[in-house]
């Protein structure tokens, strides 16, 4: 076990507040060290560490190889298409290899909620959840919260508004445990039907009038318009979510403060974010992905790296 | 380990507390069996004959199941019919109703002729499918398959969508006396759905389906019913909704009725929280309001039958993630301590509680009275309600193990059942 209050980093429901505390402090120490013109430590020489990804992703996968690499553990990597996983077959016969294999961690982005605590229950190896269905994506709430730190110097009090379509999105739930054990107030904002069921008992607000988040907000994280997750009919068209739901720069500038704007990527320039918006000075977008690889650095080394060393860094 | 045996000859059942929820009458004395009949009811006073001591316990006519999914013939690999005999008599079962299965359905009159009564242990009883295919399109042959021992009609866990499809069906198969069974399920508003919708469903990302899913369709139901004037039933209700759109039909004379399902007023939602792919149900546990409401229509008869809605699935299956785990739990050999659990909590009578799995079900679908008086087969299942058990593995005997009581703690529990010579228990 290392240095957080859990063997395994599957969900922010679990966190405790002095883990996100630490890990975003080991994250600002990391980002220090991509700063550097030899990115690399030996933090996690010897471990090795899968990732599994049984749905399409290109940054998160990116950025935890990159932070894996960084952190100079040995990586393997497995991909499979959705369509691959009729009945779960595949999912459970590679449970069983890499269990044989004798996998130090594993990082895996699954589409079926609740898969990387069933992985925790079949394997020994230390899980770290990179997306699992519409449940959570608690290194993405990570990120958001140390980019959102480092703008503001702390998330106590600060209020953040979540953007878009958050019943398919795995990022509004774990920006939502996050941020309410830090201290800091959401709301959310979409569509009524695009809103969870009795998410208000999370201790969150919620609004369907745009204008009523720029007048609240200090931050807005913008979610993606998933289009491949949606069903029929959910959206009557792109114009219409745009005209009700897009970050503008008019919009923006109507607001009475500065509104911090994140945004998890990919980004549909000109539906939910317009291009100006997402270039602008109160874009931290790249930030965000900057501190992405810092903080799942933070998060591997936290969970594999060397107890002792680990004990040291605590003091 | 609750054993085969066969009693043959004669048998004193000594001792025990015997009721009969047929006459709803305690009957005094001791039984006698003699090579599979009832033969004397009353005192007893022979000497070197076999006894089984019930003192304590109760005896009482064997249960009936009106809902199991054998998956036969096709799913051997789940279930063989030897395996859900041995459940069912587990479980204190002496008939057992076996529903359509899509993928083989038993829509003609062949396919009811190979299952009808299929075992000598214990009658098995054939619901046949209420549309070939159970696409809700064509009427099945429903003369000829009650001919070969179908019971009733229905499309098992596919809703009959279309409403003049419905109306024939009530109007057709009552020419023969036989009920349509009528699956309610909103096809739209369930699509996709794992879990009860609420909180729950979105703290574990996982797709809802809503109470109205299931009462929009009993209400479609039984207004068919109604304008057709044919009695109807609806088959493991789960919500409040339900509850009270049957006790409004009933109230203006409708013959409806309706089950539910063991697990259904046991567990609430949050029995699926850790993801756990045996409280995959459908329709999906529901919240804590729903589950008393449930208990609270049984109180108030508007329920009178309770079904194992047992259905096997291969730990496989069961073991992949929970979008692509089966829906479905056995329940045949807990369904009756698990309600004997809720029940008897919530001060109902042993007698009440035993009537839920005989009278009421047998009355349900049409089928005769089996009351214990002397000359008849014998026909038992023999109870010790007070007793405290955990559900372990070893209390299976389906051949599947997902069995959402794993773990649980009963009261209550079937020692013996005796149907003709063959018994299983502990002797």
């Amino acid at each position: 076990m290392g240095i957080l209050s859990t063997k395994h980093f599957i969900g922010l429901e679990s966190a405790t507040k002095k883990d996100i505390e630490t890990l975003i402090e080991f994250g600002y120490m990391f980002k220090e060290v991509l700063d550097r013109p030899i990115k690399k430590v030996p933090s996690l020489n010897g471990i090795n560490i899968a990732n599994l990804f049984f749905e399409n992703s290109t940054r998160t996968k990116l950025s935890f190889e990159l932070a894996e690499k960084r952190l100079s553990a040995d990586v393997i990597n497995f991909s499979a298409s959705s369509s691959s996983l009729n009945k779960g077959e595949t999912f459970k016969d590679t449970v069983q290899n890499i269990h044989a294999m004798k996998i130090d961690g594993i990082v895996m982005r699954h589409p079926t909620p609740g898969s990387c605590q069933q992985l925790s229950e079949y394997v020994d190896s230390v899980i770290i959840n990179a997306g699992d269905g519409t449940h959570e994506h608690p290194t993405q709430a990570m990120l958001d919260m140390m980019s959102l730190h480092e703008k503001f110097g702390s998330l106590s009090g600060l209020k953040v508004a979540i953007i878009g379509d958050i019943l398919h999105s795995r990022v509004a739930l774990s920006n939502i445990y996050g941020l309410n054990k830090m201290g800091a107030k959401v709301m959310l904002c979409g569509p009524p039907h695009l809103i969870p069921p009795n998410i208000e008992e999370l201790g969150v607000l919620v609004v369907h009038d745009l204008n009523q988040v720029l007048e609240w907000a200090d931050a807005i994280n913008v979610l993606r318009i998933q289009r491949e997750r949606m069903g029929i009919g959910l959206i009557p068209s792109v114009r219409e979510y745009r005209d009700f739901f897009g970050i503008t720069k008019k919009r923006l500038l109507s607001a009475k403060k500065e509104i911090v704007v994140m945004h998890p990527g990919p980004m549909n320039r000109g539906v939910e974010i317009d291009s100006d918006v997402a270039e602008s000075e109160q874009a931290i977008i790249l930030d965000q992905v900057l501190n992405g690889v810092a903080i799942r650095m933070s998060i591997l080394y936290s969970l594999l790296g060397n107890e002792k060393e680990l004990k040291n860094e605590e003091k | 380990m609750k054993k085969n045996k066969l009693l043959s000859g004669k048998w004193i059942l000594e001792k025990g507390k015997i009721y009969d929820p047929y006459q709803d009458k305690f009957l005094k004395g001791d039984i006698l069996l003699n090579n599979g009949k009832i033969e004397k009811i009353g005192s007893i006073k022979l000497k070197d004959v076999n006894s089984i001591d019930c003192s304590g316990k109760v005896i009482t006519s064997g249960f009936t199941d009106i809902r199991s999914h054998f998956k036969q013939p096709g799913s051997g690999y789940v279930e063989t019919i030897d395996s859900g005999v041995a459940a069912a008599m587990a479980g204190g079962y002496t008939t057992v109703c076996v529903m359509s299965d899509k993928e083989n359905p038993l829509d003609t009159p062949e396919a009811i002729k190979n299952i009808s009564n299929i075992s000598s242990m214990i009658n098995i009883l054939p619901v046949g499918a209420a549309s070939v295919n159970h696409e809700g399109v064509e009427l099945c042959e429903y003369g000829s398959m009650v001919e070969e021992g179908a019971v009733a009609f229905s499309d098992t866990i596919s809703p009959i969508k279309n409403s003049q499809f419905l109306k024939y069906a009530l109007e057709y198969s009552s020419m023969y006396n036989v009920p349509i069974i009528s699956y309610a399920k909103d096809c739209g508003l369930s699509d996709g759905g794992i879990v009860n919708e609420g909180f729950i469903s979105t703290k574990l990302g996982l797709k809802g389906v809503p109470d109205i899913a299931e009462s929009i369709m009993v209400s479609r139901n039984l207004m068919i019913a109604d304008l057709a004037n044919q009695k109807i039933h609806i088959p493991i209700i789960s919500t409040l909704g339900s509850v009270e759109i049957i006790k409004e039909f009933q109230k203006k004379g409708l013959i409806v009725t309706a089950d539910v399902s063991a697990h259904h007023i046991y567990f609430n939602e949050e029995e699926i929280s850790n993801y756990n792919s045996n409280a995959k149900v459908f329709p999906p546990l529901r919240s804590e309001k729903n589950r008393k409401a449930l208990v609270r229509a049984i109180k108030d008869n508007i329920v009178t039958s309770i079904s194992s809605d047992h259905t096997p699935c291969s730990l496989e299956d069961k073991e992949a993630d929970i979008a692509h785990a089966p829906f479905g739990t056995i329940s045949l050999e807990s369904a009756f301590s698990m309600s004997n659990t809720v029940l008897y909590k919530e001060g109902f009578e042993i007698t009440d509680i035993i009537k839920l799995f005989t009278k009421g079900p047998r009355e349900s679908l049409g089928l005769h009275p089996e009351p214990i008086k002397v000359g008849v087969d014998t026909n038992l299942a023999i109870i010790n309600p007070q007793k405290t058990w955990i559900f372990n593995d070893s209390d299976i005997y389906s051949k599947s193990k997902n069995a959402i009581a794993l773990g649980a703690e009963l009261t209550g529990k079937v020692d013996l059942t005796i149907y003709k010579k063959n018994a299983f228990g502990v002797i």
